[in-house]
């Protein structure tokens, strides 16, 4: 057998198992799902074509699509800028030589490790409107206690300061090793030239630090249009379907209503959207976001 | 660019009270869990409990079966990271280091894969889970994710990628096969990457929710993190104590496991970009 052959059956045997299972496990179901999209079917009976049915459907016949369509870009808008302003806000700080700064960085990153199952639950014991540590704090200031996961308009609002809270440790690192990137010698610099640190911040540090920011925010939409798991275990959805996200939206769908074909439409809507804003983001803000050095 | 005394105290103030933030809610979940189930309804709210019990742990432990869930958990775990580190990195391996006609194109699907968010596969990937007859077995929640994913592979294959090729040749010209290349040089050179994709893969996979959630339906087969999701939606959760003995107990492993690679967690993320 000569050595070619060899490689070639060597190089074959060695991604056997992993591509097999990535087309049996990915692939597959990916191009599945965009048929299951064209159909109705509710996996007892054998399934029906209804060609685009689903997502005309979906735009025009579903309240709750678009209900949970805006929801999710509520959720969004809540939970990006102030999570990334308060990551950015967190990596200055911790950037610095000083004791204890070791021990700072690892309690941020614990929410990071833990389920959203558990840190979920935990948020909702906090939240509870009559025994809550939350609004004890609330009256310790003499603010009015709130309802905080049964007012609609309060839901989503709290969710989201659960989600920060969970997210701003990562989001720190990440801003943290664009911070270290930046050359010392420009920050003194700028001291020599009478610079104050708030110029220096917003001048030196703010468009270096673009890549790592672009790439927080993409990362950070990506998650938040995928939001799950705490809306099952805090508000299913609701109260008044005031945080009835996309993702859950979807699930009702496909594993309440058995609406497989419909279900299997909403999850490659929301694919094209998220595919449509990573490339927007890409092409409008990549270019804006190389300062090589 | 010195800071001032002042400065420096100011900033070490502030550290201080985000982190308490932070802990306090790991704490009060702690310390509810410790508590007679009336002490939860205390005004104002204890933070040591009166007395301290531990019966809500041994309720949550009967209750359910949160052992053979706790197991549950471990079992996938740990197969599923395992799994992943051997076949991502022999997968890993044959893309960078071993040269055949095809290798680039199943790069490129590889690639094309790793930009499908997983619940555009969950149905189908269900449906199939009902054809083979998985659906409320420990199969479903392992065999999916047991011979590597995407990630892992395109992950390992940048350190390999480098590590120079003479190492490679000089092994080759001594009789070495791609096995012994593979297991005896290349492995241990990349043994940062590999602890990296591991912890990672534990965590996702320990704290996975929407998968195991659709795919199991019976106590036995849950894992930890979905019954307790499960439960907190059921008749017992007003009893705090137990919801959050319950979190403890799954938050535990996680927790334990950062305290000793917090190193790698945090170079993790930069180095991988995983959530």
């Amino acid at each position: 057998m000569n050595y070619r052959k060899r490689n070639m059956i060597a190089g074959y045997l060695f991604i056997a198992p992993n591509l097999l299972s990535i087309l049996i496990f990915v692939a597959g179901p990916v191009l599945a799902g965009l048929i299951l999209s064209f159909m109705k079917w509710d996996l007892l009976s054998p399934p029906v074509w209804t060609g685009l049915t689903n997502y005309s459907t979906m735009l025009t016949d579903d309240n709750l699509f678009w209900k949970s369509l805006w929801n999710s870009l509520y959720y969004s808008i809540l939970t990006i800028p102030v999570g990334i302003a308060v990551s950015l806000i967190l990596a200055v700080l911790v950037n610095r030589q000083m004791r204890g700064i070791n021990f700072f960085k690892s309690m941020l990153f614990l929410p990071v490790v833990s389920s959203i199952t558990a840190i979920a639950l935990v948020w909702k014991w906090l939240y509870n409107p009559e025994f809550g540590i939350l609004n004890y704090l609330l009256e310790l200031v003499r603010l009015p206690a709130l309802d905080w996961l049964n007012d609609p308009r309060l839901a989503m609002p709290s969710i989201a300061l659960m989600s920060i809270w969970k997210g701003m440790g990562y989001n720190m690192v990440i801003l943290l090793a664009g911070l270290k990137g930046i050359p010392r010698q420009l920050y003194e610099a700028a001291s020599i030239d009478g610079a104050s640190g708030w110029r220096s911040f917003r001048d030196i540090t703010i468009p270096l630090l673009a890549p790592a920011l672009f790439f927080v925010f993409v990362t950070s939409t990506i998650g938040a249009l995928q939001v799950f798991g705490e809306i099952y275990v805090m508000t299913d959805g609701g109260p008044a379907n005031a945080t009835m996200v996309f993702n859950y939206h979807l699930y009702q769908n496909a594993f309440i209503w058995f609406k497989m074909g419909y279900a299997s439409a909403l999850g490659y809507f929301l694919f094209l959207v998220i595919l449509l804003l990573t490339l927007v983001q890409l092409r409008f803000m990549g270019k804006k976001v190389n300062y090589d050095l | 660019m010195r800071e001032s005394q002042t400065t420096r105290a100011l900033i070490f103030g502030v550290l201080t009270l985000i982190s308490i933030s932070t802990l306090i809610p790991f704490l009060w979940m702690l310390s509810t869990s410790l508590k007679e189930n009336y002490a939860v309804f205390a005004y104002p709210p204890e933070w040591i409990p009166r007395p301290v019990t531990i019966e809500a742990y041994f309720k949550i432990f009967t209750m359910i079966p949160f052992g053979k869930q706790l197991l549950n958990s471990i079992i996938v775990s740990v197969s599923v990271t395992l799994g992943q580190l051997i076949f991502c990195s022999l997968a890993a391996f044959s893309f960078s280091r071993i040269e055949y006609p095809g290798r680039d194109t199943i790069f490129v699907l590889y690639l094309a894969t790793l930009m499908v968010p997983g619940y555009v596969t969950l149905i189908p990937g269900y449906v199939l889970m009902t054809w083979l007859h998985w659906v409320n077995t420990l199969n479903a929640l392992i065999i999916p994710r047991l011979f590597g994913a995407a990630y892992g592979t395109f992950l390992l294959r940048q350190f390999f990628m480098t590590i120079p090729f003479e190492l490679q040749d000089a092994a080759t010209i001594d009789g070495c096969g791609h096995l012994r290349i593979y297991g005896q040089i290349m492995l241990p050179l990349i043994k940062p990457a590999l602890a990296t994709l591991g912890l990672f893969t534990f965590m996702g996979t320990w704290n996975d929710f929407f998968w195991p959630l659709i795919v199991t339906n019976s106590e036995e087969v849950k894992t930890l993190i979905v019954a307790l999701a499960t439960l907190s939606r059921s008749y017992f959760s007003t009893d705090w104590p137990t919801m959050m003995a319950g979190a403890t107990v799954s938050l535990l492993p996680m927790l334990v496991l950062f305290g000793f690679a917090q190193k790698y967690f945090v170079e993790g993320v930069v180095l991988t970009g995983i959530k």
